[in-house]
């Protein structure tokens, strides 16, 4: 998201805010434009046509699957997906519209190819709004296409084969086939947020909410490409309150935005320049020089991140939405554990609710009693091992969620068994706040340390660099 | 004190003071920018030689992101940033700058590797101990001019002699402001012409068009924001050493040569005086002043191939090569120059992508041609002392 789209975004928010009624018909289109304006280009002929529109698919069958026996369809939602329908064809057809060609980064494919792919997608939302109700398997499928498609798409040789395919059915060279041909803006965002309602529907605990409800939560702009991952439930609250903003609301999201867009655009991409990389990270040869890289990647990387969320709750208060934080100056917490309280905190929490809660929970229910301290080393190296493999799935990752799993298992340990007998000492006030200093200085560096295997894409380079900072090469 | 919409009674005026606030400082700060135009001041706050070890050539980058080096435009800030800013004004050393195109900063070779890294290697030092220090002042683009600019703002760090290699391409007058460090500093060149009565238009329409506004901080934006990023590719310059994209291949210089006897339009028997810059080099020798000048007829790729009897080389056919030879010698003796002709030292395999690209070895051959040269200058300069 560029300068551009972000000055685009603040005055569609700004305008949507100030309507009361009719907000979430606006919300809707705004989305659906942005989800194929934000889309990169591929070098596969109309992919960032058919993603954008595979996006809004597959929201609607996982809503379609989602409802339960009983729940009726509401004529909004039929209007709904007119509105849908009536934008993706208008996106296609753009294709012949000249002046104002194109809203997609490169040429949205033929008419009778829009119109077949259209067709198709139709005729499935159809069958599942049909016969998809209620039904104990479709939820599970969904899950299980969501995570083909993130690990297609994660991995390399698999993207570069699902890239040779797509090829060869656009009639282009399948031999220039590339793993980062593929290029689907939000995909990982889209799919946590799908899992989230699939998920809770098979627990029961979804509750009910219209296709446009369901749409806007999914693809909602501002927090589209990069989170924060909100909860339906908490969402919809949001949506179905009358809001119109005010200037107290615009002083704040203002101000939220204006910090984002420094955060990132000022500091981030200023530290880019000297963060660590494969390449400069061969090319220094002093331990010194090296953590001054490694400390710039760890500011720029919370600086970026962190500054869009900034810009994303700012633009979310400009239009009634209390978007969820995704920091709370990590840096400066004194152990792993509240680091990851944190950092990126709904995708923790997701992962907390969705993979270790339900872990850890049958682990413990299992008729052979496993040690506690097993159930957590299970859980966490899980988790991070998980989270690891969302960044993507190569050894690097593998060894960065290792990493931080070994950290978070010691500090759990420590608490365990070294904290308690540390508790006369951290009744002093001095003692406590030296702790906490020391706490802070070690979690600081533990995951920047952590950065390394992120930073950089291969074991042995980051060994390598590990080693120079420990002033041993 | 309000300082928030809710603390005041009424937040849209709040509001509206606040903007109305922020552009009358947005607009009073910029105007001063440009009525005070201390971009050049700006350029020379540097971290460099402070933080970082100074740059061992001029910030010259195609690649930033791999070189750790960028082109800018200002040159107090290029030499804020190069390792000559710290030599001040001392005698501990005997202080010699190089001065000329691409082949002197060292395309494709690393710092140790150019002319002056190479010179510096061979610990040269004076009958009363001091080291005769080398500087490496050369910049990509071949103009006289250009280097002529270059030559009057490193006569602030007074040198005890100058070294000036320069080739045929440097002297045709349309040359001359091709340059982009020339086109984007107008008025300092504007002002340079007319002081040194160079055969110049001082309104050559390749100068940048500068108003008003583009000296406000919103049209110098890019001017600042090189500055910072000049800055920035210290720590990986401090870090790494690396100032230069290697590329993994390039194109050798050109061997089978056209059968085109034309030189910048100019053709056979002889060249036209008027269309070549020969005063450049009297008035940069006179810029000088008493700082020796050795001026150095670099070296030239000298092809075998196909009507390699026309040409030398993809820049120069043979005539007009020859003649320009024989005018810089006849000048050199005439006005009493230090004169080097190295045109035929380097044999053709030794270069790399130009015809006037040394590899490291044939830049050793260079190098030690010139350092004879340079320790005569230096004793009888002593001796004069």
């Amino acid at each position: 998201m560029d300068l551009t789209f972000i000055a685009i975004f603040s005055l569609t928010a700004l305008v949507v805010g100030q309507f009361s009624k009719g907000r979430n018909w606006l919300l809707l289109m705004s989305s659906i434009l942005a989800v194929y304006a934000v889309q990169p280009a591929t070098p596969i002929r109309g992919l960032d046509y058919w993603l954008p529109t595979l996006t809004l698919g597959l929201t609607i069958l996982v809503w379609a699957v989602n409802r339960q026996v009983g729940e009726d369809y509401q004529k909004q939602d039929f209007y709904t997906l007119a509105v849908v329908a009536g934008a993706v064809l208008l996106i296609g057809l753009n294709r012949y519209i000249e002046p104002i060609c194109c809203l997609t980064p490169s040429r949205p494919p033929v008419w009778p190819q829009v119109a077949v792919g259209l067709a198709v997608l139709a005729l499935l939302v159809v069958c599942f709004m049909r016969w998809g109700i209620g039904s104990k398997w479709g939820p599970v499928g969904f899950i299980v296409v969501l995570l083909t498609l993130f690990i297609v798409l994660k991995s390399p040789s698999l993207a570069q084969a699902a890239s040779a395919v797509l090829r060869r059915l656009t009639g282009q060279q399948a031999a220039l086939a590339s793993a980062l041909d593929i290029r689907w803006l939000g995909f990982s965002y889209v799919a946590f947020r799908l899992i989230h309602t699939l998920r809770d529907r098979m627990a029961g605990r979804l509750a009910s909410v219209t296709l446009q409800e369901m749409i806007i939560y999914v693809i909602f702009f501002p927090a589209f490409s990069a989170g924060p991952i909100d909860r339906l439930p908490r969402f919809t609250q949001d949506l179905r309150k009358p809001f119109k903003l005010g200037w107290e609301g615009f002083w704040n999201g203002g101000q939220r935005i204006g910090l984002g867009i420094f955060k990132k655009f000022v500091l981030a991409d200023s530290l880019a320049l000297a963060s660590l990389n494969d390449v400069n990270a061969g090319q220094v040869a002093h331990s010194g020089w090296l953590w001054v890289l490694v400390y710039i990647y760890a500011l720029r990387l919370y600086f970026d991140f962190s500054g869009y969320t900034d810009i994303a709750v700012g633009l979310g208060q400009w239009m009634g939405f209390k978007l969820p934080e995704n920091f709370d100056h990590p840096y400066l917490k004194p152990n792993l554990t509240q680091f990851w309280n944190s950092w990126h905190i709904t995708l923790a929490q997701w992962f907390r609710a969705y993979f270790f809660n339900p872990l850890t929970r049958w682990l413990r229910s299992r008729p052979e009693p496993i040690p506690m301290w097993a159930v957590i080393l299970v859980g966490q190296v899980g988790t991070m091992l998980l989270i690891g493999l969302w960044h993507g799935l190569n050894w690097n990752f593998v060894l960065w969620g290792l990493w931080h799993a070994a950290g978070l298992f010691i500090h759990n340990r420590w608490n365990e068994l070294v904290q308690p007998r540390l508790q006369p000492l951290t009744a002093k006030p001095w003692a406590a706040a030296v702790l906490a200093g020391a706490g802070t200085l070690l979690t600081f560096h533990y995951v920047t340390l952590g950065w390394v295997w992120f930073a950089l894409s291969s074991p042995s380079l980051s060994w390598n660099s590990l080693l120079l900072l420990a002033g041993v090469r | 004190m309000k300082t928030s919409p809710t603390s005041s009674s009424n937040p849209a005026i709040f509001i509206r003071n606040v903007l109305l606030k922020a552009f009358i400082l947005l607009a009073a700060i910029n105007l001063c920018f440009a009525a005070i135009h201390p971009i050049n001041w700006l350029g020379q706050l540097s971290l460099y030689n402070h933080f970082f070890p100074g740059r061992i050539r001029l910030p010259f980058g195609e690649r930033p992101d791999l070189a750790y080096n960028l082109s800018l435009d200002n040159l107090p800030a290029m030499f804020a940033s190069h390792q000559i800013h710290t030599s001040g004004q001392t005698s501990s050393e005997f202080k010699v700058i190089l001065i000329g195109d691409s082949s002197v900063w060292g395309y494709l070779l690393t710092p140790a590797q150019t002319l002056s890294g190479q010179m510096n290697q061979a610990n040269l030092r004076l009958a009363d101990g001091r080291p005769i220090r080398f500087y490496n002042l050369g910049y990509p683009t071949i103009s006289l001019t250009k280097d002529v600019f270059i030559l009057r703002q490193a006569l602030h760090y007074q040198p005890d002699l100058i070294i000036w290699l320069t080739t045929l391409e440097a002297f045709p007058i349309e040359k001359q402001l091709a340059s982009p460090i020339l086109q984007d500093n107008p008025s300092a060149v504007r002002a340079m012409i007319q002081a040194l009565d160079l055969p110049l238009d001082v309104n050559d329409i390749r100068f940048k068009h500068t108003s008003f506004w583009s000296e406000t901080i919103l049209g110098q934006r890019r001017a600042l924001a090189d500055l910072l990023r000049l800055q920035i590719y210290g720590i990986l310059w401090a870090a790494t050493g690396v100032d230069q994209y290697y590329p993994s291949t390039f194109e050798p210089p050109q061997h089978d040569l056209d059968a085109d006897d034309t030189f910048y339009n100019q053709r056979p028997p002889s060249l036209i005086m008027d269309e070549l810059a020969f005063p450049i080099p009297q008035a940069g020798i006179e810029l000088a002043g008493k700082t020796p000048v050795l001026l150095v007829n670099e070296p030239i790729y000298i092809s075998d191939g196909q009507n390699s009897d026309i040409r030398y080389n993809f820049f120069y056919p043979r005539w007009a090569y020859d003649e320009y030879r024989q005018i810089l010698q006849t000048s050199s003796q005439e006005h009493g120059w230090a004169y080097l002709d190295a045109w035929d030292l380097i044999p053709a395999s030794e270069f790399t992508n130009s015809a006037i690209h040394l590899s490291p070895q044939a830049t050793t051959l260079l190098a030690d041609k010139i350092l004879a040269s340079v320790s005569e200058m230096a004793v009888s300069l002593e001796k004069n002392k």
